[in-house]
C-alpha cells in the first residue's frame, strides 16, 4: 500500500481500445435528454441497475418489517399488539381488554408476502437485476446491454408486479396466505382461506408480470455475455461476477416458464373451473365436482423453478464475493477455472434435484433415490467454492471494509447454512427435518442471509460506480457487524427448535405440549430480529445520504480493481466510454502478480507473459 | 405520547450514529485514509478473530444447553423402530458436518485476520493448485458417497409399504380443516372403502354403508378423545385427506407425510416405547434421586402448581406439518402406546361408528335387515349367556330370555329373523347332548286371558317346531304357554308390558 499503483486508463484505451464509432451517432444523447427519460423510463443499463435496487430496498424494508410483525406474535404471543393497529387495521383483534392480537389469516398473509417479497422481489430482482444491469455491459467492455428497451421494459414489468402485489395487501379479504410456494388445493378454493380468493388472483397475476420481467432481463444479459463482449474479452477472461450472472440468467430462462405453467393452471383451477390440480375434494359443506387432478403436479412445476431459483439468487452472490474478495484480498481468486466449473456443475444440477423439497408429500418414496444423489452430490462443487475462497484469503494483503467484510460473511454463512443442506437433503432426516424450523434455519441462512451478504459485498463495493460517492465505511462496518451477529443468534437457535420436531408455519405453539416449551427462544429470536432490523435501517440511512453527501469517489479506480468498470469516467454517462471502447488483454485476476499490485485487464501482456497463471 | 417519545428516541439514534459516521470521516481527512485503513484493518481483524471465537464457542455451548432438543439426545429419545435409525444417521451426519464447520470457519476467520492488509506487504500471487484443488473434490466426494449409501439404505427401509402376510394393523388418519379424524378398522382389521361425494354431517369421513367392511370401523373425530396402539405391532398409517394439503406428522416417532386430497400415501412404523416408559425415560433420576432432565419437572400447567409434572403428563402427539389455511396450528391429537393386553381391551370397548350412528336410520341401506357383524354378534352374546348359565348354581339363573325371537302380532308364527337366535340355541344343545329345556311362552294382560293363555302356548310350540325341524329330539324339550300369568314387569306401562310379552328357555338338566 506504500506504493501506490496507477494506470492512466484514459491512454491506455486510446492506444488499445477498440473503436467502434460510438460518437458519429450520438451527438448528444438523445434517448436521455429530459428528466423522464433519463431518470424514470431511462435505457441506459446504469440507470435501470439503480433503479432495480432502490425498488429491491424499498421492498427489502416492507418484506423484512412484515418478519418483525409476524415475529412479534411468535415470541410475544400475550402482549398487546393494539399499538400496530394503526398500521394494519381490522388485522390486529382488539378485545374488551383492549388487548390487541394478530388475526391468524394475516399472520398467514405476512408469512407468505414475506417469502414472495424476499424471494422473487428482493433477492431475485433486487440483486441480479441489479447488478446484471450494472456489471455486465461494464465488465463487458459494452456501451449498453444487446436491447435497452427490452431492458427498460423488464424493469418496468417488475414495477407493474410490484404494484399489483403492493395492491394487494389492502384487500379487506387480505393478500394471499397459503405461503410462498401456493400449494393447491388452498391457493385454488377461496372455500380454504380468504387470501385464496382476490389475494391469490393478484399474487398470481403479478408473478406472472415478474417472470416477463426476469425473462426480458435473462435474454438480455445472455445476449448480451455472447455477442457484445468486447475485443479480447474471451469467456475465460470474464470476471467471475459475469460469469455469474450469465449463468444465473440461462438458468431462469430455462426455468422460470415452468412456474408461468404451473401459474397458469391455478388460474385455469380458480377461474375456469378445470381441476388440474384439484382431485376428492368436500369444502364448505359442499362436495366438489372436480376430479382427476394431483396436487402434487403442481409442487413438481413449482419446484421445477424454486429449486433452480434458489441458485438464481445465490449464485449471482457468489460471483460478486468471488470479485470483491478478490480485489481486496489484493489476490487472485484462488481456482478461476474451477470456480466457473462449480458454478456450471451447480446450474446444471439445480435442475435434477428440485423433487428434494418433495420427499414427505407423497410422491412415490422410489424416486427420493435419485434425487438424493443428486441433491447431495451438489455439494461437491458447493464445496470446492467455499474452499477456493477461504484459499483466497490465504497470502492475501486484506483490507478490511464493509465489502470485503461482507464477502468474509457470505462465505461464512454459506459454509453454515450449505452443511445442514447435508442433512436435508437426506430423505432419511428429512423425515424428521422437513417443514421444521430446521429448514427455516437452513435456508435462511444459506440462500438469505448469504445471498443479502453478498448484496451487500456489491453495494458497498460498487456504490463508487453507481453514485460517484462513497457510503460511510464506519457505518457500514457497524451495519456487518450487526447484522452478522443477529443473523446467527436469529437463526442459529432455530435449528435446535427444528431438532424437537416444532413445524415451520405455525401461528402459535402453545397447543402443543411438544413445541411449547421454547417461549425463551422465540424471545430471543424475536428481540434479535427487532436489532437486525435497525441495523438494516442504519443501511438504509447510510445508503440515501452517502448518494447525496457520501465522500466524493476522486480516483476512477478507488479500490485498485482490474475490471473494466473502474476505466470508464467516474460519472459515465450512456455509453460508458466517452471514446473508444477498452479492449482487454488478460484475465481478471492479475493482483500481485510479478510484484505488481493490480494489473487492470486493459494492460498489454508483456513480451513473454503467459496470460492467467 | 410513549409512542412518540419512543420514535424520538429511536430518531436521535439514528442522528447520533450518523454524526459518527460523519466524524470517522473527517477523521480520515485529518489522519489521512491510509492511516484509517490500517487502523481500520487491525481493529476488523481482531473483532473476525473474536467473532470466530465466540461464534464457535457459542455454537458448542448452545449445542449443550439443548442437548435435551437434539435427536437421539437424553429425553429425545425416537419412540419407533426406524426413528433410532434415523437418528443415528443424523449424528453421523452431524459428526462429519461439524468437523467441516468449525474447520472452515477457523480457516476463514483466521485467514482473514493473518493476512489483514499491512503497509508494505505484498499479497502472495496464487492463482490455483490442481493438487489441492483435486484433493479438496474427492473428500466431499468421497464423505457424500458414504452418507447418500447410509441415507438411502434407510429411507428404502422406512418408506417400504407392507408385504401380503406381514403381521400388522391398518389405521386410517384423514385430514381437514382443522381438525384429524382417526378411524380403526374394527375387528376384520379391514377399513372400509369411503368415496368424498358420501361426506354429510352425519357421514365425516364419506364412508360407504353398503360395504360391510366399514360396519365395524370406529371414527374418532374429537380432537380431545385418546386414541391407543400397541407397543411393538407394526402399525400402518394409511393418509387421506379430505379438503386440502395436511401432513401427519407425530415427532416422537420421526414420522411425516403428507395428506393429499385424492392420493392416499402411508406411513408404516412400529411403536418401541410405550407412553408410560416414555414418560419415565423423561423423569428418569440419577443415583441422587436428582432429575436427569430437570426442564420436565415442572408443573405441566403454568397456572397450576399442583398440576402433574411435564413428564407425568407427557402424551405423544399429532400435528399438521403442512400449511393448510388459519387454524394450521392447531390440528393436535393423542395417541396412547399401550401393552397389547391393554390396546386389546381399549379396542373392545370402542363402538363401530356404523352401529351407533348410522343403522337403521335412512341412511342405513341395510335399514331393516340383519347384517351378518349383528347376527354373529349376537350369537357371541347368546354364548355368554348360557354359559353364565350353566355355570350357575342358582335356580333362577337357568332361565334365559330369547331376546331376538320374534312373532307377528297375534299370531304364532315366528318372523324371519327369528331363527338367527333359536339356530343359536341348536347349536348350543348340539354341544351339550345331555341338555334338557322347558320352552316358555308369556304374554301381557292385554285381551281376554283365555286367548292370551293359547297365543303363548302355540307360541311356544311354533319354537319347538323350529327346533325339532333342525333336529333336536323332542324329547329333550317341553313347549309350556303361560299366558299372563308370570309377569317380570308391572303391566301397567307400555315399556312394562313389552318386557312381559316373550319366549324364554329354561335349562331343566345340563
Amino acid at each position: 500500500m506504500a506504493e501506490v499503483t496507477t494506470y492512466n486508463e484514459e491512454v491506455l484505451i486510446e492506444e488499445h481500445g477498440y473503436d467502434d464509432h460510438f460518437h458519429d451517432h450520438h451527438h448528444g444523447d438523445k434517448y436521455q435528454s429530459n428528466f423522464i427519460t433519463h431518470y424514470i423510463f431511462s435505457m441506459d443499463h446504469k440507470v435501470i441497475a439503480k433503479q432495480f435496487l432502490i425498488t429491491g430496498i424499498f421492498w427489502g424494508i416492507i418484506g423484512a418489517a412484515m418478519s418483525i410483525v409476524f415475529r412479534l406474535q411468535l415470541g410475544f404471543p400475550e402482549e398487546n399488539m393494539a399499538w400496530i393497529k394503526p398500521i394494519l387495521g381490522k388485522w390486529i383483534v382488539v378485545n374488551q381488554d383492549g388487548i390487541g392480537t394478530l388475526a391468524p389469516d394475516f399472520y398467514y398473509a405476512l408469512v407468505t408476502m414475506h417469502g414472495t417479497i424476499l424471494v422473487f422481489f428482493v433477492l431475485t430482482a433486487g440483486l441480479s437485476g441489479t447488478f446484471s444491469n450494472l456489471l455486465i455491459p461494464l465488465q463487458i467492455g459494452a456501451r449498453d446491454m444487446a436491447s435497452p428497451l427490452l431492458n427498460m421494459m423488464s424493469y418496468w414489468f417488475f414495477f407493474l408486479s410490484g404494484s399489483l402485489m403492493f395492491a394487494s395487501l389492502f384487500l379487506s379479504t387480505g393478500p394471499f396466505s397459503g405461503g410462498w410456494t401456493a400449494y393447491p388445493p388452498l391457493s385454488v378454493l377461496p372455500a380454504a382461506s380468504s387470501g385464496s380468493g382476490a389475494g391469490m388472483t393478484l399474487w398470481a397475476t403479478s408473478l406472472i408480470f415478474f417472470v416477463v420481467s426476469v425473462l426480458l432481463g435473462g435474454i438480455n444479459y445472455i445476449t448480451t455475455v455472447l455477442n457484445l463482449r468486447t475485443k479480447g474479452m474471451t469467456m475465460w477472461r470474464l470476471p467471475l461476477t459475469i460469469w455469474a450472472f450469465f449463468i444465473t440468467a440461462i438458468i431462469g430462462l430455462l426455468s422460470f416458464p415452468v412456474l408461468i405453467s404451473a401459474l397458469l393452471l391455478t388460474v385455469f383451477d380458480r377461474e375456469l373451473g378445470t381441476s388440474f390440480f384439484l382431485s376428492d375434494i368436500y369444502i364448505g359443506g359442499e362436495a366438489l365436482d372436480r376430479v382427476g387432478g394431483s396436487p402434487i403436479l403442481f409442487q413438481h412445476l413449482f419446484w421445477f423453478l424454486g429449486h433452480p431459483e434458489v441458485y438464481i439468487i445465490i449464485l449471482p452472490a457468489m460471483g460478486l464475493v468471488s470479485e470483491v474478495l478478490s480485489v481486496h484480498a489484493r489476490k487472485p481468486i484462488f481456482g478461476y477455472k474451477a470456480m466457473v466449473y462449480s458454478i456450471l456443475a451447480i446450474a446444471f444440477l439445480s435442475f435434477i434435484v428440485w423433487a428434494h423439497h418433495m420427499f414427505m408429500s407423497g410422491v412415490n418414496p422410489f424416486i427420493a433415490n435419485f434425487f438424493v444423489i443428486f441433491t447431495l452430490i451438489i455439494a461437491v462443487p458447493s464445496a470446492v467454492k467455499v474452499f477456493n475462497w477461504i484459499a483466497t484469503l490465504y497470502g492475501g494483503n486484506i483490507r478490511f471494509n464493509s465489502a470485503s467484510l461482507y464477502s468474509i460473511g457470505f462465505v461464512s454463512m454459506f459454509i453454515s447454512g450449505g452443511l445442514t443442506g447435508i442433512f436435508l437433503g437426506n430423505s432419511a432426516i428429512d423425515i424428521q427435518m422437513h417443514d421444521t424450523y430446521f429448514v427455516v434455519a437452513h435456508f435462511h441462512i444459506v440462500m438469505g442471509i448469504a445471498a443479502f451478504f453478498g448484496m451487500f459485498a456489491g453495494i458497498y463495493h460498487w456504490f463508487p460506480k453507481m453514485f460517484g460517492r462513497f457510503m460511510n465505511e464506519t457505518l457500514g462496518r457497524l451495519h456487518f457487524w450487526g447484522t452478522i451477529i443477529s443473523a446467527y443468534m436469529i437463526f442459529w437457535p432455530m435449528h435446535y427448535m427444528g431438532m424437537a420436531g416444532v413445524p415451520r408455519r405455525y401461528y402459535s405453539f402453545e397447543a402443543f405440549d411438544a413445541f411449547s416449551h421454547f417461549d425463551e427462544m422465540n424471545k430471543f429470536i424475536t428481540v434479535f430480529a427487532i436489532i437486525s432490523f435497525a441495523f438494516q435501517i442504519l443501511f438504509v440511512i447510510n445508503f440515501f445520504y452517502s448518494i447525496w453527501k457520501g465522500k466524493v469517489v476522486t480516483t476512477k479506480n478507488p479500490w485498485g480493481a482490474n475490471t473494466l468498470e473502474w476505466t470508464t469516467p467516474i460519472n459515465a454517462g450512456h455509453g460508458n466510454w466517452p471514446g473508444r471502447i477498452p479492449s482487454v488483454n488478460r484475465w481478471a485476476y492479475d493482483y500481485g502478480k510479478d510484484g505488481v499490485e493490480f494489473t487492470p485487464q486493459i494492460v498489454p501482456l508483456k513480451e513473454g507473459e503467459v496470460d492467467g497463471h | 405520547m410513549t409512542g412518540l417519545i419512543i420514535l424520538l428516541c429511536i430518531l436521535l439514534i439514528f442522528v447520533i450514529v450518523v454524526q459518527i459516521g460523519k466524524v470517522s470521516e473527517i477523521a480520515g481527512k485529518i489522519r489521512g485514509d491510509q492511516e484509517i485503513e490500517v487502523d481500520g484493518n487491525r481493529i476488523n481483524g481482531a473483532i473476525s478473530i473474536i467473532f470466530m471465537v465466540l461464534f464457535l464457542v457459542g455454537c458448542v455451548v448452545s449445542a449443550i444447553y439443548y442437548e435435551d432438543s437434539m435427536l437421539g439426545y437424553g429425553p429425545h429419545v425416537a419412540a419407533s423402530e426406524h426413528g433410532v435409525g434415523l437418528d443415528r444417521i443424523f449424528n453421523v451426519t452431524l459428526f462429519f458436518t461439524g468437523i467441516v464447520f468449525i474447520l472452515t470457519q477457523i480457516a476463514l476467520f483466521y485467514f482473514a485476520w493473518k493476512f489483514q492488509g499491512r503497509p508494505g506487504k505484498k499479497a502472495m500471487f496464487i492463482s490455483h493448485d490442481n493438487k489441492l484443488e483435486v484433493i479438496w473434490t474427492i473428500i466431499p466426494a468421497v464423505v457424500m458417497t458414504f452418507l447418500v449409501v447410509g441415507g438411502l439404505d434407510a429411507w428404502n427401509d422406512v418408506m417400504a409399504d407392507v408385504t401380503e402376510g406381514e403381521d400388522y394393523m391398518e389405521i386410517e388418519a384423514t385430514g381437514q380443516q382443522f381438525a384429524w379424524t382417526i378411524r380403526y378398522p374394527g375387528e376384520d382389521g379391514l377399513i372400509g372403502t369411503k368415496n368424498y361425494t358420501l361426506i354429510n354431517p352425519n357421514n365425516p369421513l364419506g364412508m360407504d354403508w353398503s360395504d360391510e367392511k366399514n360396519h365395524d370401523d370406529m371414527v374418532s373425530t374429537g380432537a380431545g378423545e385418546i386414541m391407543k396402539l400397541p407397543v411393538n405391532k407394526k402399525v400402518r398409517v394409511r393418509i387421506t385427506s379430505r379438503d386440502v394439503l395436511h401432513n401427519f406428522d407425530m415427532p416422537h416417532f420421526r414420522i411425516k407425510m403428507d395428506a393429499v386430497p385424492g392420493l392416499p400415501t402411508y406411513f408404516v412404523f412400529t411403536p418401541t416405547v410405550t407412553t408410560e416408559e416414555y414418560r419415565a425415560g423423561l423423569g428418569a433420576t440419577d443415583k441422587n434421586g436428582d432429575p436427569l432432565y430437570p426442564e420436565w419437572w415442572e408443573p405441566s400447567d403454568e397456572e397450576d402448581p399442583e398440576s402433574p409434572m411435564r413428564w407425568e403428563a407427557f402424551q405423544y402427539e399429532l400435528a399438521c406439518a403442512e400449511l393448510c389455511g388459519n387454524g394450521h396450528y392447531s390440528m393436535r391429537r393423542v395417541f396412547e402406546i399401550v401393552s397389547q393386553e391393554e390396546f386389546d381391551v381399549w379396542a373392545a370397548s370402542q363402538q363401530s361408528y356404523y352401529l351407533t350412528t348410522i343403522r337403521n336410520t335412512d341412511e342405513d341401506p341395510f335399514k331393516g335387515r340383519l347384517l351378518d357383524v349383528e347376527i354373529k354378534s349376537r350369537g357371541k352374546e347368546f354364548k355368554n349367556r348360557l354359559e353364565t348359565a350353566l355355570a350357575s348354581e342358582a335356580i333362577e339363573d337357568k332361565t334365559l330370555r330369547f331376546d331376538y325371537v320374534n312373532f307377528n302380532t297375534g299370531s304364532a308364527v315366528l318372523t324371519p329373523d327369528s331363527r338367527y337366535e333359536l339356530e343359536n340355541l341348536v347349536a348350543a344343545m348340539s354341544d351339550y347332548p345331555n341338555m334338557t329345556v322347558e320352552l316358555a311362552g308369556h304374554t301381557d294382560n292385554v285381551g281376554g286371558a283365555d286367548g292370551n293363555q293359547v297365543l303363548s302356548q302355540n307360541r311356544a310350540v311354533a319354537v319347538m317346531n323350529f327346533l325339532a325341524g333342525k333336529g333336536i329330539s323332542s324329547s329333550r324339550m317341553t313347549a309350556v304357554g303361560y299366558g299372563p300369568s308370570v309377569p317380570v314387569e308391572s303391566n301397567d306401562t307400555e315399556e312394562g308390558r313389552a318386557a312381559n310379552r316373550r319366549t324364554e328357555f329354561k335349562i331343566i338338566n345340563q
